[in-house]
């Protein structure tokens, strides 16, 4: 079973497509990345995910060749490309504006990169049908870029990036354009044609519900610097910082200071007068070190009663209900004034909801449930 | 105070009626106005053209009298002929002097584009910050007098001038060249002075134009020069024909260049204009040659309005 | 944004250089001890102090402060008129033909414009002089200044006047107290537009002048045929230094606003 599963980074043998080699930028007195080193495989789909400003698009930048690197070095397939003019390298870019260009119809935008090349006119014309095809904009290929809605558009800039088909495709923000219907399926269409034309893609996006559908890996990045890469769900289940975990999806964090209790597990004394909360790691922590304890809400459950057998209990009262619908977000007061989160399916008619404002309730969880960290 | 809801009833009521006169009289001064002093006096220019030269005041017949009744206003039209068309076609001074208009006004046109070009794509690519001081000294001159500024030249490019002292200084010629009073001096002049006209067009177009399309064209494959030539170019095509517009159109009537900076065998027709007007005093034929000259200009004032319009609805 | 490339930095200083320095020799040799322009004989501003005694020189000058003033003030009124009726007059009759004749004049070359004026003139026995001058003046102006005010108010915010009217003012009241202060600078420059234009003028005002006003540039015009002259390069230094300062404080209090709304955005975000 495991040897269908995609994941050439953890096969030593695997050579990677592109390495970042202790690659810093600097614009004037500001590094906007700061010695970064990063292998990208082949066929992956790989999401660069952050803040504005945190360097990701200067990483996407370098790869396409705009920027150079102010030191370090990318290789890509082996060979070092900071020399290689943009337009002469197997990579292509779809830009987050689409950059189409408006003076040329839809056809002409996607063979733009082809004539480059000087293919013959016969392969040209089958290339940008096909692309036409893949994208499914075969009836407005004779219509300009204004003619076309913000959707197609996001589809043209697509075709006409892979039309050359490049060893690499860069896609800025690509779906920051549109709404959000239209960029969830968007999403599945992306991933869809990443699979049939088996080209690497690399996605510069903020959006981490976008990074964690699409990618098989996400580079989490806070000001130049790699904060985790790693596939989504293990940045979802086991973040390695406090940033990552909180960049990501919702989450508790509750400081104390980490006493070994056992093999991999701790005791966290978080509270006077509170009862210390156990937890598993695989890190190893001094005894006394200062600590956060990340727990995610939908991993915490919400109760009248103290369960019996509940490792991690704590009492306090309902202060405000989020109804999203299908899930409640409970945000629960402990007696010293923190509160946590806590998330329950609505498998029930709202009417029938169990707990309601200044409810007192239990919040558990299991010892496996948060995740320990040391910052 | 009791009841100011019906005060504030009848403010409306009678602020309705003086609403609507008030958006008449807007729209009527000005445009009564315009009327009056720009498209009566061109009829009254037409009719002269179609009038007898007379040694009067004023130096023309007939003139519309009406207190003769209906009689008057016959006799008047039938006074009217196409006699100083004919003219104009029979002197050869006349269709010369149209088409050197336009065969200068074509050159310079060019002349100013290859000019102003370069200069308003350097300033588009300008540091951000730069760009407002560089607007700034391109319009600079444009505030200055337009005579001034072809005066300027006179001192500069006369046998004495400063430009023959250095060449003369340098080595490169021997005997001082003669540029003022030749069609050189009318073209150094005219891409002197309406260089502004030429660079604000394009440079508004080059500046709206998002830098990812180039780099969109890079990625693909092309070189700069190649980018150039297809996407920047092309994308600053409304610019460069606004542009060369508005250098050509007012360059077929100019009359101060060419008679400060034009020789005797610089012949344009605003100059012919002036002269048929001040100094041979026939009031017809200079009414004749402004009806020609405003014919020929009809069709590029048309393209340059149609060209203006397509950029308005593109930037909505 | 990235620097500029050798190239761009050769085009644009040979441009600029292009366009200064023809004046700057101007300038410099306003300053020649020497009849003879083109040759250097020292520093001199006797041809200053000529220019101040020049009676006929002032009195044109003084004519074409005047039509300036009139003519620019008229133009400003009439051309923002124009405007608001072209952006925000909605149909009415004729609407093609009045846009059609703000446009034309901007490209009408000044011997037609110049010519059908004085025809007019002489047709309905006004006499040649200021008055004719100052109207033909504010014809051709008043489109510069309509070009510019509306370029403006398109990008006006409709429903700021929409939101005075809602709040209790009559359309009158609502341009006034809403429209005009927010389109001011527009309405500014497009007065300064006029008022160069008019002190520019030759071909215009020579058809429209009498023989009782005689402007500036008739008087530089009929000089300048007979060649250069120091006083000319005099009196053209002026010209061009109160230009010159105009424009540069006319960019200095832009930019001084600019950059005080910016600070003040700047703080007002620091309270929140």
């Amino acid at each position: 079973m495991n040897t269908t599963v995609f994941a050439p980074w953890e096969d030593p043998q695997a050579k990677p497509l592109i390495q970042f080699q202790n690659v810093t930028k600097r614009f004037g007195g500001f590094t906007a990345i700061d010695n970064l080193s990063l292998d990208i495989f082949e066929k992956e789909f790989f999401a660069l995910l952050g803040p504005s400003g945190c360097g990701k698009t200067t990483m996407m930048r370098m790869l396409a060749g705009f920027e150079k690197p102010s030191d370090g070095h990318i290789m890509l397939g082996g060979q070092d490309i900071d020399p290689i003019p943009p337009n002469k390298r197997a990579v292509n870019m779809m830009f987050q504006s689409y950059a189409l260009f408006p003076h040329l119809s839809i056809w002409e935008n996607i063979a733009f990169g082809l004539r480059r090349d000087n293919m013959p006119k016969r392969d040209l014309e089958d290339r940008v049908e096909e692309m036409l095809r893949l994208t499914r904009l075969e009836q407005f290929a004779r219509r300009k870029p204004h003619q076309i809605s913000g959707g197609q558009r996001q589809r043209v800039a697509l075709a006409r990036s892979l039309a050359k088909a490049p060893k690499l495709l860069l896609l800025d923000e690509p779906l920051g354009a549109l709404d959000k219907k239209l960029r969830q399926d968007t999403q599945f269409e992306l991933m869809d044609i990443q699979e049939k034309t088996g080209t690497t893609f690399v996605i510069v996006t903020h959006d981490q519900e976008e990074a964690m559908t699409v990618a098989s890996r996400v580079a989490v990045m806070d000001q130049g610097k790699l904060m985790q890469v790693a596939t989504p769900d293990r940045i979802y289940e086991n973040p390695n910082s406090v940033y990552v975990a909180d960049f990501i999806g919702d989450v508790n964090i509750i400081e104390g200071r980490a006493t070994a209790n056992g093999d991999e597990t701790y005791q966290v004394d978080w509270a006077e007068g509170q009862s210390p909360l156990t937890a598993t790691s695989s890190t190893g922590f001094t005894n006394g070190q200062s600590c956060h304890l990340a727990i995610r809400p939908e991993k915490v459950t919400i109760s009248a009663d103290r369960p019996a057998d509940a490792i991690n209990a704590v009492q306090g009262k309902v202060h405000d209900i989020a109804y999203l619908g299908n899930l409640s977000t409970y945000h629960v007061e402990l007696a010293n004034g923190t509160i946590i989160k806590a998330q329950s399916a609505n498998t029930r008619r709202i009417s029938r909801r169990s707990f309601t404002w200044e409810d007192p309730v239990w919040l558990s969880w299991t010892a496996t449930a948060a995740v320990l960290l040391a910052n | 105070m009791g009841r100011p809801g019906l005060a504030v009833m009848d403010g409306h009521g009678c602020g309705f009626a003086g609403e609507l006169m008030r958006r008449a009289l807007l729209i009527a001064i000005p445009y009564v106005w315009l009327l009056a002093l720009f498209l009566v006096p061109f009829f009254i220019v037409l009719k002269i053209s179609l009038s007898d030269v007379e040694l009067a005041i004023p130096p023309y017949t007939p003139t519309l009298d009406l207190s003769q009744g209906w009689a008057g206003i016959t006799d008047f039209f039938s006074q009217l002929d196409f006699e100083n068309f004919v003219w104009l076609t029979e002197d050869d001074l006349y269709w010369k002097a149209y088409l050197s208009s336009v065969k200068i006004a074509l050159i310079s046109t060019v002349l100013t584009l290859l000019v102003g070009y370069p200069i308003a794509y350097g300033m588009a690519r300008a540091p951000t910050e730069w760009r407002p001081t560089l607007m700034m000294l391109v319009i600079l001159p444009f505030w200055t007098s337009f005579l001034i500024r072809v005066y300027a030249w006179m001192g500069i490019l006369s046998n004495e001038g400063y430009l023959n002292q250095i060449l003369l200084w340098l080595g490169i010629i021997s005997t001082p060249l003669t540029i003022l009073n030749t069609n050189t001096a009318v073209y150094i002049g005219i891409v002197y002075t309406y260089l502004p006209f030429m660079i604000l067009p394009i440079y508004s177009s080059l500046e709206r134009m998002d830098e990812s399309l180039i780099e969109a064209a890079e990625d693909l494959g092309c070189s700069r020069l190649k980018a150039f030539w297809l996407v920047t170019i092309p994308l600053s095509r409304p610019g460069i024909i606004a542009g060369c517009f508005l250098v050509m159109i007012p360059v077929i009537g100019e009359f101060v260049i060419p008679s400060l900076l034009g020789g005797s065998g610089t012949l344009m027709i605003g100059k012919v204009l002036w002269e048929e007007f001040f100094s041979n005093r026939d009031w017809p034929v200079a009414s004749a040659v402004a009806v020609v000259l405003l014919l020929i200009l009809v069709i590029p004032i048309v393209l340059f309005q149609r060209n203006q319009q397509k950029q308005t609805e593109a930037g909505q | 944004m990235n620097r500029l490339s050798w190239f761009n930095t050769v085009s644009l200083t040979l441009g600029f250089a292009f366009l200064y320095i023809p004046m700057v020799i101007l300038i410099i040799y306003s300053f020649n001890e020497s009849k003879l322009v083109t040759v250097w004989a020292g520093f001199s501003t006797k041809w200053y102090g000529e220019l101040a005694q020049n009676e006929a020189f002032l009195n044109a000058a003084w004519v074409t402060i005047r039509v300036a003033v009139f003519s620019s003030t008229l133009a400003t009124i009439l051309g923002t008129a124009a405007a608001y009726v072209l952006v925000r007059g909605g149909r009415f009759f004729g609407r093609t033909l009045f846009s059609g004749m703000i446009y034309a004049p901007l490209v009408m070359p000044e011997v037609i414009t110049g010519l059908s004026l004085l025809l007019l003139f002489i047709g309905i026995g006004l006499d040649r002089g200021i008055l004719t001058i100052v109207l033909a003046h504010t014809t051709f102006s008043m489109c510069f200044v309509s070009v510019v005010v509306s370029s403006r108010l398109v990008t006006f915010d409709k429903s700021l006047e929409e939101a005075a009217l809602d709040l209790g003012c009559s359309p009158a009241q609502a341009f006034r107290l809403v429209t005009l202060p927010i389109i001011a600078p527009a309405v500014i420059s497009g007065w300064l537009l006029a008022f160069t234009l008019s002190l520019d003028d030759l071909v215009i005002a020579s058809f429209t002048s009498g023989p009782s006003a005689t402007t500036l540039p008739i008087k530089i015009f009929s000089a300048v045929r007979l060649g250069v002259s120091p006083e000319i390069n005099a009196l053209s230094t002026i010209m061009i230094a109160v230009v010159t300062v105009g424009v540069i404080a006319a960019s200095l209090v832009t930019k001084r606003a600019m950059v005080r709304q910016k600070q003040d955005e700047l703080a007002a975000a620091r309270t929140e």
